[in-house]
């Protein structure tokens, strides 16, 4: 067997060109395959991340039938109660109670459908990141008096400065509209340009007195855990303690960033597939030529009375070793370049108004959890292998009489 | 004492061009002996290589069978067949046909590598035949860097290895000069006289006929002369 292989391993560098060829399409289909991979985790770990660290947290916790219509009067039960056992659960970092409001915006520009967003600005902070987004003004330091962030997008709809006046009008506990006046004091700019055309902050103390709500009364509570994997863990602890209000964690909240997920998912099995099944060509396709032209060669081994067996081990080992050979020169170039671009990312600004309305920024950092490393390489060998049978096979066919005749 | 190495019953062999039958062999019956030197020659066309194909075991006849050392090859399924060649019958080709990564030395050393015999004896025989082909001092150089002639004795040398029964050779002075040739024929000649190998050549080649002890003529498939 060790003499076999050491042929097969031989015969790989007969032909410099051919082996070249194979070696290469391997090597640029598993960095094709792990870097659109690592493009895609990216822009999906992007997306979500995003969608986390600026409104949703992990875990929020809603009166039931807020979720239905967000009426104002919907507001958490047992508020004291449930704060308590947030703080008496394990693993959860920080929350921060909102209010939260529909209406309508207005400026001599015009009247725009928004989301007024109550907040207590020092918990807020610990729990998301708008805070760090603004692109002009301040977070809620410098005006006494109804400050408003409002989002880059808005601003340039309504033709918002820092300082300017907005009109908000909304219903109160009592059902009637009511309106009120804000002053601009920060202006936001997350990758999601929808968040920020229909986003406006303002302090929760603010928003209550408008909408007439007392005691201290929320409609929701944003919760982070220590780490993202915890979210599960806690939305169960506290499911146990609260039965009266709904606790859902980030993917049930925006389940469109799961499906993305798995959207993505089935992209990426499509992808793979179509790139491992070229490069599969690739193989079929230089092995059988390899094959063919070492007929005459063929032909006398099995006529000398090399088992068929062996000369399918040899022909399968010389894909092997291009394989193993390739294999790891593609993964080293993957790594480099998916940590290169981790870092620096991929400037894709050309296409940022399209990307940003999709909630993902204009510059993508690549990202690729280790195991898919592993995964990919283990599907390349495999796929390799696979293809190496066929022309394998094809050698077993041939007649070695009419094998040793051939040119 | 029973000195028959092939025997061969009424072997037919009719292949299809297309919509014609060729008859390339038409009802051939003949014994080999042990130590023989025999010629089998003929025109182009005439079934020598056939005829070698079929005694070696690399084709089927249509009809009839070939008997080695009482087994009835032409029987024998493919993998048994495989087997039967490795362990009974050596063949030198026109074309040298070595393994081309090998060098001289592996080449004679692997046919005893695939008879799963131990490496010392391997090593031993190994430099035995090539020092008698007279290839001592090429041993580590590959097809690529020996002459055709030197090629040839490697090939002699690795049907030689396995200890066969009988060595077939189709036209294996074809693509040698002169000098090659007879320094082939004068190892072949040597190898039959002094350690009785049987040898069984289809050639054109009058030098190579000149020197065979026995000479059988094909004609359209058919031995039409068969000379001691």
């Amino acid at each position: 067997m060790f003499k076999i292989i050491k042929i097969a391993w031989r015969n790989i560098w007969r032909n410099k060109l051919r082996s070249s060829v194979v070696m290469i399409s391997i090597i640029l289909g598993l960095w094709s395959g792990l870097f659109i991979l690592a493009m895609t985790y990216g822009l999906n770990e992007q997306r979500i991340d995003g969608a986390i660290n600026t409104v949703l947290s992990h875990i929020q916790i809603h009166n039931p039938d807020f979720l239905n219509d967000q009426k104002i009067n919907d507001t958490i039960i047992n508020k004291e109660f449930v704060l308590n056992s947030i703080k008496n659960t394990d693993k959860v970092y920080k929350f921060t109670e909102r209010l939260i409001s529909t209406g309508m915006v207005s400026n001599a520009k015009g009247s725009y459908g928004i989301q007024l967003t109550g907040i207590n600005p020092d918990t807020e902070k610990q729990v998301t990141e708008i805070y760090s987004k603004l692109i002009d003004g301040e977070y809620f330091t410098k005006l006494k008096r109804n400050p408003a962030v409002i989002g880059e997008k808005l601003a340039k709809k309504m033709k918002l400065k820092l300082n300017s006046k907005i009109i908000v009008t909304l219903q109160n506990t009592k059902g009637d509209l009511t309106n009120a006046a804000f002053r601009i004091e920060g202006i936001f700019k997350t990758q999601n340009t929808i968040f920020d055309e229909t986003t406006i902050f303002v302090r929760k103390t603010d928003l209550s007195k408008i909408i007439g709500l007392t005691n201290g009364q929320i409609h929701e509570i944003a919760i982070v855990g220590k780490s993202l994997e915890d979210s599960k863990l806690i939305a169960n602890n506290l499911k146990n303690i609260d039965k009266l209000n709904k606790i859902q964690t980030w993917s049930e909240i925006s389940p469109e960033l799961g499906y993305a997920q798995e959207m993505m998912s089935t992209f990426l099995i499509i992808f793979m597939g179509i790139v491992l099944m070229a490069l599969s060509f690739g193989i079929i396709n230089s092995m059988l030529m390899a094959v063919l032209e070492r007929k005459k060669e063929l032909g006398m081994l099995m006529a000398i009375g090399m088992k068929k067996r062996s000369i399918f081990i040899m022909i399968t080992f010389e894909t092997i070793f291009l394989t193993l050979i390739a294999a790891p020169i593609g993964l080293l170039f993957s790594y480099i370049s998916i940590e290169y671009f981790a870092k620096h990312g991929i400037d894709l600004s050309n296409f940022a108004s399209g990307l940003e309305s999709l909630g993902i920024g204009a510059i993508i950092h690549t990202y690729l959890p280790v195991k898919m490393y592993f995964e990919v390489s283990l599907l390349t060998v495999l796929v390799a292998f696979i293809s190496s049978l066929f022309p394998a096979r094809r050698a077993l066919k041939l007649n070695p009489a009419e094998a040793i005749k051939s040119l | 004492m029973n000195n028959i190495v092939i025997k061969t019953n009424n072997l037919s062999k009719i292949y299809h061009q297309g919509e014609i039958e060729v008859n390339a062999l038409n009802n051939v019956s003949c014994e080999f002996q042990k130590g023989e030197f025999t010629a089998i020659v003929g025109p182009s066309g005439s079934g020598k290589t056939t005829f070698l194909n079929i005694i070696g075991g690399l084709d089927s006849p249509t009809s009839g069978y070939v008997q080695i050392a009482d087994v009835n090859i032409s029987k024998l399924k493919s993998s048994k067949l495989i087997d039967f060649r490795l362990h009974n019958i050596g063949f030198i080709f026109q074309a040298y046909n070595l393994i081309p990564v090998l060098t001289a030395k592996e080449n004679v050393e692997f046919i005893m590598l695939l008879q799963g015999t131990d490496k010392e004896y391997r090593n031993k025989r190994t430099h035995d035949l090539l020092e008698e082909v007279g290839l001592g001092e090429l041993v580590n150089r590959r097809p690529t860097q020996l002459s055709g002639g030197q090629q040839q004795r490697v090939a002699v040398a690795r049907a030689l290895a396995s200890k066969p029964r009988f060595i077939l050779a189709d036209e294996p002075t074809a693509n040698l000069d002169s000098k090659s040739t007879t320094q082939l024929l004068d190892i072949m000649a040597k190898l039959n006289e002094e350690e009785g190998t049987t040898f069984i050549f289809s050639t054109h080649d009058q030098r190579v006929i000149d020197r065979a002890k026995r000479i059988i003529v094909l004609e359209d498939g058919k031995i039409v002369e068969d000379k001691k």
